[in-house]
């Protein structure tokens, strides 16, 4: 077999997510404790669990913003958190707070991060131009943050989410805010058919478990069960 | 990697369009200088200060407005989640560090374009220290933003804030500040300028900056951790 084609095998047959015994810990408190599961490449992961279960915690591990208390957890290859630095650029987070600028528009929060991606130019404001279209967001594009509502905040929060194309999808209520025409407009952004690998943490089961692969479901002080 | 100098540019940028379009903490620290110039101007009771008393009125009145842009350099990356956004972009995470302090560079600049003005005519008769004067603030800037921008990001974090960064940042600074001051005290000495030891003083302002920039560029990685 070439050496090409060994290294796609081999990357074909890496899992995107890997965790064993996954444990954080705030202070005395533990968070999240025992998670174990495989998620294939292009896979959607659904997590179920009630607030406090630990959902959040799980995806800021795997996004690299917090630092796992124990056990093994390797995303796309690398393992965390020492080999977190290789994640950089490769994941899209969509959590709770929309990581924009209020003061900045739209606009101007989308360049500031194709920016911090390396995505400049021309590429990048066709690049803009094309998510903001596809969240129906061109004519609201030029306000400031602060003059929008949540659901259009939560519109360009996905487009920045995925402006630079992502290989692992952390999506934390995804659809929170959103009205039925944003729903529908983030699906063709952020839905199972992107063929990113995909981590959806909801409330809302019956939207999101038909499209899932695996279903993880937390509890507060139980064990992590996956189906 | 996206090249640290086009992150640089990027983090920079943002930063002084939201100050222009906000106008957050330049008017304040300007403000601040020109009451207090006003209130020594009548607590002292002088319509003219020279040497020592003219060094130490003017780099107190700069030092407590600098800390009020100094508290509020990393209030958006925390409240608008500019920390998570930078620890996701494939970035050397030491160029924020670079762009905060280059940013609290320029806002000291703009501050002393206005204070520097204002206590000259408020307080001296002779203009002429004010040249070399240039090359002494733009000096003691760079140390003061190489230690505020480090204090600013440890204390965001905290709720009292506002009580930490003055707290912690003013020892750090009294080496700095006796440099400018010694630097300072010829230049507005009575009957026009002089050098003595302006070079060594100097020579301390820029020994601060090199031990503070490469302290903070070697630290501020660890400070992003959770």
């Amino acid at each position: 077999m070439a050496p090409e084609q060994e290294k796609a095998s081999a990357e074909a047959t890496v899992p995107a997510i890997r965790l064993a015994g996954l444990r954080r810990d705030y202070g005395e408190r533990t968070a999240l404790d025992g998670v174990g599961l495989t998620v294939g490449a292009g896979q959607s992961l659904v997590v179920l669990g009630p607030n406090g279960a630990g959902k959040t915690t799980l995806l800021r591990i795997l996004a690299t913003l917090l630092r796992p208390s124990g056990g093994e957890a390797v995303v796309l290859g690398c393992s965390l958190p020492d080999e977190a630095w290789k994640l950089r650029g490769r994941i899209g987070y969509l959590g709770h707070e929309p990581l924009l600028y209020r003061d900045l528009s739209g606009r101007e929060n989308l360049r500031f991060h194709a920016r911090l991606h390396g995505i400049t130019g021309a590429p990048a404001e066709a690049q803009i131009a094309a998510l903001l279209a596809a969240a129906g967001m061109e004519r609201r594009a030029d306000e400031r943050i602060v003059e929008l509502s949540a659901g259009m905040r939560q519109r360009l929060a996905i487009c920045r989410c995925v402006l630079h194309e992502p290989e692992l999808l952390l999506l934390d209520e995804p659809d929170s805010n959103l009205d039925a025409e944003g729903r529908e407009l983030a699906r063709g952004l952020i839905g199972p058919g992107t063929g990113s690998t995909r981590v959806v943490v909801t409330h809302d089961p019956e939207r999101f478990l038909p499209e899932a692969d695996q279903v993880l479901r937390l509890g507060i002080g139980e064990t992590a069960t996956v189906s | 990697m996206t090249s640290s100098r086009a992150a640089f540019a990027a983090i920079l940028a943002k930063d002084l369009r939201s100050e222009l379009r906000t106008l957050q903490s330049l008017p304040a620290m300007a403000l601040f200088s020109v009451t207090t110039f006003v209130i020594f101007r009548f607590g002292l009771d002088r319509t003219q200060l020279s040497g020592s008393l003219a060094a130490g009125v003017l780099w107190a009145t700069l030092l407590f407005a600098a800390v009020l842009g100094i508290n509020r350099l990393f209030v958006a990356e925390r409240e608008e989640g500019g920390f998570d956004a930078i620890r996701l972009a494939p970035i050397d995470r030491s160029v924020l560090f670079s762009a905060k302090a280059a940013a609290l560079v320029i806002y000291l600049l703009a501050l002393e374009l206005v204070a520097v003005p204002i206590f000259a005519l408020f307080f001296l008769q002779d203009l002429g220290g004010l040249a070399p004067l240039a090359l002494v603030l733009l000096l003691a800037d760079l140390g003061l933003a190489a230690t505020g921008t480090l204090i600013s990001s440890m204390a965001v974090n905290s709720r009292a804030r506002d009580l930490l960064v003055p707290l912690v940042l003013l020892p750090l600074v009294v080496p700095l500040m006796i440099a400018a001051t010694g630097a300072t005290e010829p230049l507005l000495a009575l009957g026009g300028p002089g050098y003595h030891r302006f070079g060594t003083w100097l020579m301390v302002l820029g020994l601060y900056d090199l031990i503070f920039g490469l302290v903070g560029y070697a630290v501020f990685d660890f400070l992003l951790e959770d």
